[in-house]
């Protein structure tokens, strides 16, 4: 029951209870035995409605209620056995839910006796049961789901369970499951187009009304709020899923070297120069939200390169789900070259039923891109690149190389005429929403700010894709205020607020040009191809946003911040280096995303908190560490062999067998400072030249 | 109209033929049976008082009884000739002084017009109306404590309250769901409405909670001692509260009588610790009773059912009860100046240590040097009953509808005299006070001026219903335009009328309070109280456990 005080319970009669627990013990065995033995006597069928009568989640009970009645039904043949048969079925469920109304058992039990379809099915009463259950408790959402099963097995309208949600609301608008449900039949009524649900915008102007005469009369009930929230997400993203970044991108020229590790540093002048190591030339995608189905089909490459025939798509996701905002291929150049030569790639994404996003909408905004890549083959000298370590200078002012040339940086953004649509709509509405809030006069109240917050930042969205840069700042400037204001107001909820607060911050840091470019430079030390360099140091981030904006970053330097996870940084698959000194990263399973980096040698990882714990805290799904494959077994084998703790150090083995680091520092971390951890690394990490500011030999 | 408890009083024979009493001396003699001297009767039965309980009546009820309609007329306006010196007017017997006692005219100006729809005698009149109860208000617990609510039903108020306001009916919004429903509050309003409920809930929770260890109460969550001495009014506005919603709180739930935005700081303002009370009772209301929709209930058969419930109780404990008996003079101690007994119309003395009479008599050593001369200065209510044949509030059956104070503004001859507000109650057939298909409602508001109170309610009366055509039948000559929904009910009958207000006083002589112009029993039941406490002020009154054993069974059921 809701809104209601919980009372101590009373104590209990500890004889009555023993002698209630040995009863239910000695039920609970017989109807088991009567189970086993496929016993379907009346006795034995009355004895499991004793159990369920006292504890309505004994499963077996049904199961074996179920497999009796089956039993029964099939000596029947008269109808109006069988009838009375299921009816003694449904009163069984109505005693159980009148002991727990929220009995998964129960209600999965009474669905079931209705797909049957035994005996004609007395809507009547099931209705009239929902109603009472509803009555005592409209919260209970089994009760709701319930009633949609029946709905959809009676083939009612959604448009008078629309009604029926409404009434509820009416009743009692603290009421999750009504706006839920009000939530899931809105969205079948606008797919399917029904009679006065054709415009979504006279729709969702509408619901937004509704809410708000709820969260104005009371701005502390949750339950409004959160289907404010799904109207929000209904109005501030594309139905379908964009493009929106790609590297390399469209009308980029680059200039590969063939050498091998070397380059003449005279000769760089643009910034996509490479050194084709491995003869691969990555092509990144980035999609606004997770897609799955990227495949050769789906996504057409053309060129005059010669490249393996086999393209395989990589979803770069730290998650299993087959779905992705960032997608890469690697192009396989097969070419011999003599001389430098260029050629073109044109890649074109056409509307696919393949891409589909989680809510199942399909992509439809074809897209084309072409570049163009350089093979350069000249020099001879072999420089090793990783002569001395890296240094990082973040204390001293930035200083924008002046080689450097401007950035291609608008072409890193992929805009969709097919976007601009209906975003005039959605903006407004969305600053009606905004004017609205700012009004509701509760000082403190932290579902106001979070919300206008949101409000802000979909406004911003929407902007971006208007390009009006300077309105777009001005709205990340008020929900860094908002944002500021709720980590004061509501601590418990501190770390959810600094990341978004993080994420805002990098959308004003990096949005547009101008003030991107003061993080951004060419990187040119010694011996070493030109780097693209970003440095966004002491921003108190805690974690990673808008990383489409920074898929073309070869050193990046995010030391200073409070990062708790980098989830993100594995669509950067030009990074070479990466900084995230002085940080709060507290595991070695929170740096997963970077196992994804192939081009990754240079890792500074000291002064943060790995160790602290074994799992990543700040994400609901982790990789078991029971799930390794093959190669995490050979590896955990291996560091066996030396001596060490796998038990230990098994977090530690899966993230450095993967990495193919030439430089790593991991000083003033809560790892253990043995010297067996120095010998893991060297083992899992053959590459390794410099480890922790020394030099490996 | 239900027939009495068991009494010597004897309902058939001549009237002058009257029992003789026996025996001929009481601890109590209580004359008339309102509902502060029933209540008292039961107190002092209750309390082990020997009571012989008179009412020159046939019927239960003197200034609170319900009548048959047809007998208003004659109530309202009582031949001036009462021969209420039946006995001989002896100056003195034995060692007492006989004081002669005469009755007043409590109602004046009684003007009707229409016909009263036969069968007239199914239509059941109020003499206090408007009137309800609150769930939660003492005269239902008293009837809990008694036993009395073995005696009585109630139906609720299910309509909920309606105020007037520009001309419209308005659904007062009084809490979160009709707030959130309400399509005529802009978003501020809601959001100022109900931060000032949420206040006052906080308020209430906080200070009636029993405090806790350290004895403070949480003093975020209730309002200032400053605050509470406020005019509410100016409470209100400094919450934020538009004029309209003002107008709801002080008027419709806090029930202010008086314009509270009067520049007169004379009149009466009430202060916000009133009206917080008053939030409080009616909150506490809605929902005590799972079959009560709202915070008020209306006994069925109308009020007169309540001073009877009270005198069953009291018979039950062994008060006497003779009905027809009309008190003709007091018997007066000489040496003392008490009053020692009455000389009953059979000219029997009874002798008795405490009287209590009906207010409706005039108390001879108090009346006897200001006499009518002061009729001017004496608090009036003027109250309306008229008939219809359409709820005010469509799908209602029992709705109350309040104007507040200056509610006709666009008459700018009245609006000086309408300084009060009129409350209205429709009562439907479901009561059992008018037949299927026909409607009452009762009207009142305080006044000073009695024609000026009339023309208020007569306002209030245009305002709501259209006047029944001159050929007597109803008007179907409306333009077809309107849908039959938005035609106002038409007046079939109404009665106007002004009562007069006297205080109850105490003494050797008690004196009850005349039903008062508020909307509720508690200022009545409040006084009843204190004129107890006088006269026994070491007996409970009305203690829990003088009622039948089985009283809690129905204390959450108002059936």
């Amino acid at each position: 029951m809701h809104g209601r005080p919980r009372r101590p319970t009373k104590p209990v009669d500890e004889e009555a209870a023993s002698a209630k627990a040995a009863k239910l013990r000695d039920l609970q065995v017989q109807v088991l035995q009567n189970h086993q033995s496929r016993t379907y006597t009346k006795e034995a069928i009355g004895l499991s409605f004793k159990l369920l009568e006292i504890n309505p989640e004994a499963y077996t009970a049904w199961n074996y209620r179920k497999l009796a009645l089956k039993h029964k039904i099939k000596e029947l043949s008269d109808p109006e056995a069988i009838r009375s048969a299921v009816d003694d079925e449904l009163r069984v469920v109505e005693v159980a839910l009148r002991q727990n109304p929220k009995s998964y058992g129960a209600w999965y039990h009474r669905k079931w006796l209705l797909n049957q379809k035994l005996a004609p099915v007395d809507f009547k009463r099931e209705l009239g049961l929902l109603d009472k259950l509803l009555k005592v408790d409209a919260r209970n959402f089994h009760g709701w789901n319930y009633r949609r099963f029946l709905a959809r097995f009676m083939g009612v309208p959604d448009e008078e369970e629309l009604k029926y949600t409404m009434d509820k609301i009416c009743d009692n608008f603290s009421n999750y499951s009504a706006w839920h449900n009000r939530s899931i039949l809105l969205s079948n009524l606008l797919i399917q187009q029904s009679k006065g649900f054709e415009s979504k915008q006279k729709i969702f102007s509408e619901e937004f009304e509704l809410v708000t005469q709820a969260l104005f009369t009371d701005p502390s009930d949750q339950s409004g709020w959160f289907y404010h929230l799904w109207l929000l997400a209904q109005t501030s993203t594309p139905e379908n899923p964009q493009l929106i970044a790609s590297w390399p991108c469209n009308g980029a020229k680059l200039s590969f070297s063939l050498a091998k590790e070397k380059v003449e540093q005279s000769t760089v002048s643009s910034i996509w120069c490479h050194s084709l190591k491995e003869r691969t030339v990555p092509i990144v995608l980035y999609f606004n939200e997770p897609v799955k189905g990227l495949n050769q089909s789906s996504v057409k490459l053309k060129s005059d390169l010669e490249f393996g025939k086999d393209i395989h798509w990589r979803a770069l996701s730290v998650t299993d789900s087959g779905y992705s905002n960032c997608w890469a291929t690697y192009l396989q150049i097969a070419n011999e070259c003599s001389s430098s030569q260029q050629y073109s790639v044109d890649v074109g994404i056409p509307c696919s039923d393949d891409i589909v996003s989680r809510s199942g909408s399909t992509y439809n905004c074809p897209v084309h891109l072409t570049f163009t890549i350089e093979l350069i083959s000249n020099g001879t000298q072999n420089i090793d690149l990783f002569d001395k370590p890296v240094a990082w200078n973040c204390s001293e002012s930035f200083q924008t190389h002046g080689n450097c040339e401007p950035m291609p940086f608008d072409l890193l953004k992929i805009t969709s005429a097919l976007v601009e649509e209906d975003s005039n709509w959605h903006f407004e509405r969305l600053s009606e929403e905004i004017d609205l809030f700012r009004q509701l006069p509760d000082d403190d109240s932290k579902f106001v700010k979070l919300t206008l917050a949101r409000l802000l930042i979909a406004c911003a969205a929407i902007k971006s894709r208007g390009r009006s840069l300077i309105e777009r700042k001005r709205y990340c400037e008020e929900a860094l205020g908002y944002f500021s204001d709720l980590i004061h107001l509501d601590p418990s909820h501190k770390q959810y607020y600094e990341d978004e607060r993080s994420l805002v911050l990098m959308d004003k840091l990096t949005c547009d040009m101008e003030t991107f470019m003061k993080h951004c430079s060419v990187q040119v030390q010694p011996n070493s191809v030109p780097l693209n360099h970003v440095q966004l140091c002491r921003l108190s981030l805690t974690r990673i946003g808008f990383a489409e904006r920074l898929i073309w970053v070869q050193v990046l330097d995010l030391s200073h911040n409070s990062l708790r996870s980098v989830e993100g940084l594995e669509a950067l698959q030009q990074l070479v280096s990466l900084n995230i000194s002085n940080n709060q990263i507290s595991s070695f399973t929170a740096l997963e995303p970077l196992m994804k980096i192939i081009s990754l040698k240079v890792l500074d990882l000291s002064f943060n908190k790995i160790g602290a714990h074994s799992i990543d805290t700040t994400r609901y799904i982790c990789s078991s560490p029971f799930s390794h494959k093959d190669e995490a077994c050979e590896a955990f084998e291996e560091c066996r062999k030396k001596n060490i703790n796998v038990e230990e150090y098994w977090d530690a083995i899966l993230l450095f067998k993967s990495l193919k680091l030439a430089q790593l520092d991991i000083k003033g971390n809560a790892v253990p400072n043995k010297e067996n951890f120095r010998t893991l690394v060297m083992i899992l990490i053959p590459s390794l030249k410099w480890f922790n500011g020394e030099c490996v030999n | 109209m239900a027939d009495g408890p068991a009494a010597a009083a004897a309902s058939a024979g001549a009237a002058h033929d009257y029992p003789t009493i026996d025996p001929t001396s009481f601890d109590v003699v209580i004359c008339g049976t309102g509902l502060p001297e029933s209540v008292l009767a039961a107190a002092c039965a209750a309390a082990g008082k020997t009571v012989l309980h008179v009412d020159p009546s046939p019927f239960y009820g003197s200034l609170y009884s319900s009548i048959p309609l047809p007998s208003l007329v004659s109530f309202l306006s009582p031949d001036p000739s009462t021969p209420s010196s039946t006995a001989p007017a002896a100056a003195s017997s034995g060692s007492h002084t006989v004081v002669d006692l005469h009755r007043r005219s409590v109602y004046s100006d009684a003007e009707t017009s229409g016909t009263v729809p036969e069968p007239a005698r199914r239509f059941t009149v109020d003499l206090v109306g408007p009137r309800v109860l609150y769930c939660a208000d003492e005269a239902v617990d008293l009837l809990l404590r008694s036993g009395g609510s073995h005696h009585v039903e109630f139906k609720s108020v299910e309509g909920g309250s309606l105020l007037y306001w520009e001309g419209c009916l308005y659904p007062v919004p009084h809490s979160k769901q009709t707030i959130f429903i309400d399509t005529t509050l802009k978003l501020l309003e809601k959001r100022a409405l109900y931060r000032f409920f949420t206040l006052v809930k906080e308020h209430i929770a906080a200070t009636s909670a029993p405090a806790d260890e350290t004895g403070e109460v949480d003093a975020a969550a209730t309002i200032s001692e400053g605050n509470l001495d406020l005019p509410f009014v100016e409470f209100l506005t400094q919450q934020g509260l538009s004029p309209k919603m003002r107008a709801v709180v002080l008027y419709a739930i806090a029930m202010a009588d008086y314009d509270q935005d009067s520049p007169d700081p004379g009149e009466k303002l009430i202060a916000t610790r009133e009206g917080i009370q008053t939030i409080a009772l009616y909150s506490s209301s809605i929902g005590r009773f799972a079959n009560a929709e709202g915070a008020f209930i209306y006994p069925m058969y109308g009020h007169g059912e309540l001073p009877q419930a009270f005198c069953r109780c009291a018979a039950v404990k062994g008060a006497l009860y003779v009905l027809r008996m009309p008190v003709a003079a007091l018997l007066m101690d000489e040496e003392k100046k008490h009053f020692v007994g009455a000389r009953l119309a059979s000219g029997q003395d009874i002798l008795c240590k405490q009287l209590i009479i009906d207010p409706s008599y005039k108390i001879p050593t108090l009346d006897v040097p200001f006499d009518d001369s002061d009729s001017n200065s004496l608090r009036k209510v003027a109250r309306g009953i008229c008939i219809f044949n359409k709820s005010l509030k469509q799908g209602s059956s029992n709705v109350l509808v309040v104007f507040p104070p200056k509610f006709s503004t666009l008459d700018l001859a009245l609006e000086e005299q309408q300084v009060a507000a009129v409350r209205l109650l429709q009562l439907s057939s479901n009561l059992a006070v008018c037949p299927p298909g026909m409607f009452m409602a009762y009207l009142s508001t305080p006044c000073t001026d009695g024609s000026a109170g009339k023309q208020c309610i007569k306002k209030a009366m245009d305002a709501l219903f259209s006047p029944q055509d001159s050929d007597g039948s109803e008007g179907h000559l409306e333009t077809p335009s309107e849908s039959t929904d938005d035609v106002k009910p038409t007046l079939i009958w109404s009665c106007v009328y002004v009562q007069e207000i006297a205080q109850g006083t105490s003494g050797s002589l008690l004196s009850c309070p005349m039903p008062d112009e508020n909307l509720d029993y508690r200022n009545i039941l409040e006084s009843t109280k204190k004129l107890f406490a006088d006269i026994y002020p070491d007996e409970e009154f009305l203690s829990r456990n003088s009622a039948p054993v089985h009283a809690d069974d129905d204390s959450d059921s108002v059936e």
